[in-house]
This record gives structure tokens, sequence and C-alpha cells, in this order.
């Protein structure tokens, strides 16, 4: 399994701080998983469906999202962010 | 000296700044940086990514050690519900001239804005509420430390 964490607007069209999902084939990249993710529809779709607007970490270290997921244990997407 | 706080609540800034200037330098520089008003804002709601912040902070801060030539720098960012008015982020750095003070300041400051998990959310009199969106602008200061 996977662990995936959704902060900020993504958290709240999703309506879940974190889900879990069956570990997807080695080499899927963070990308694909978002798409898979988006085609569930609803909430998914609201906060997933457009790419362009999230960022991710793998293992809480900000990574790009045509990284592949690997063996990592926790995925979080969120929008960029807006700290300081 | 390398301090790194994450919390909810406030800080005492002349606190901060005796901690540096004890540390024997000639320079110490800092930024506080506090929920802008107006506009009908009543509060911001500053949430974050528990598991992440507090070690990517930590790697901003070694980021600015491996650049500049400091003997302390701290760094307080608060999170959950501030009014306007409130302190949010407090950066210090106390080195032995002034330049290295004010640059890594400046440095961490900006990774701060576009490199740390956290997000705003603006809460307004009239009960709307929205989600600050990222400026290019701030990604672009961070980038230009790079290289």
């Amino acid at each position: 399994m996977l662990t995936i964490v959704y902060f900020a607007w993504v958290r709240e069209r999703i309506g879940l701080d974190e889900e879990q999902v069956a570990r997807p084939d080695a080499g899927t990249s963070i990308a694909d998983l978002v798409a898979m993710l988006a085609a569930r529809g609803g909430g998914h779709a609201e906060a997933l469906g457009d790419a362009t607007r999230l960022r991710a970490a793998l293992d809480q270290r900000f990574v790009a999202l045509d990284s592949p997921i690997g063996d990592a244990r926790e995925l979080a997407l969120f929008p960029p962010v807006t700290g300081g | 000296m390398k301090r790194v706080a994450v919390q909810a609540g406030d800080f005492d800034v002349a606190t901060e700044l005796a901690a540096l200037e004890a540390l024997g330098g000639g320079g110490v520089a800092s930024f506080t940086g506090v929920v802008r008003g107006g506009g009908g804002l009543v509060a911001l709601e500053l949430e974050h990514y528990p598991a992440m912040t507090q070690a990517q902070v930590d790697r901003i801060c070694d980021e600015a050690m491996a650049r500049w030539p400091l003997l302390g720098l701290s760094v307080i960012h608060r999170f959950g519900r501030l009014e306007p008015g409130a302190r949010i982020v407090f950066v210090g750095t106390a080195s032995r001239h002034r330049a290295a003070a004010l640059e890594s300041c400046a440095f961490l400051i900006d990774w701060l804005k576009s490199q740390a998990p956290f997000w705003k959310k603006e809460h307004f009199a009239d009960g709307a509420a929205g989600w600050v969106e990222a400026r290019a602008e701030d990604e672009a200061k961070a980038k230009g430390w790079i290289g």
C-alpha cells in the first residue's frame, strides 16, 4: 500500500487528509498515479484534474511530478507552497 | 548555533535577537513577517506538512550555513490561525560582517516562501475564504539564489 497525504485546497476538494491506495507498478510516475486518481471523478477529479497546478513530495522531499514513485512509503500532493 | 522552530505559539523578537547578538559577531540581521491586514481580512490560516516541515526548514538552514560564514541563525515559523498584525515568521542571522548576515537573511526568507511546506488561507469578514495563490515572482526570487 501507498499512503497519499493531501494539503490545502487539494485536501479540501478531495475531502480527505490522507488515504491508502494499492501500490502502483514499479516505474509508475506521480503524474501517472494522479491521472488514475483524477479518473475516479468527483472530488478527486476536481482536485487532481489539472496536474500543472500540483506539486508533490515523496517521503517528505519535494520531487517533480514526472518522478517514479518507486518504493516510497508516502506521497504528498498539494498546491505550490505559500509560506514565509 | 542553529535554531529551527515550527510552532503554533508566538515568539519574542527581542529574545531571539539577544541570542544571536550574544554569539560574538559584528552583525545581526533579521526579518519578521507579520499578517497583513486590510481588505476585510479577519484571519490567516497557515496549514503545513508536519512530517516534513521541520526537516525541510532545517535543510534550508544548512544551505544558508554552507553558503555564508554564519555564527548562528534562527528560523521560527508559526502555523494555525493568525490575526492581522500577528507575527508569522522570524529569520535571524549572525555573522562577523554585515554582508553575510544581510544576504543570508534575504536568502532564508526567499527560500522559506517557495521551499517550505506551508499554505495560507485567507478568511474575510463577510465569511468568504480562499487559498493564497503562489506568486511566480516568489519562485523566481528563490531560483535567483541558485547558481
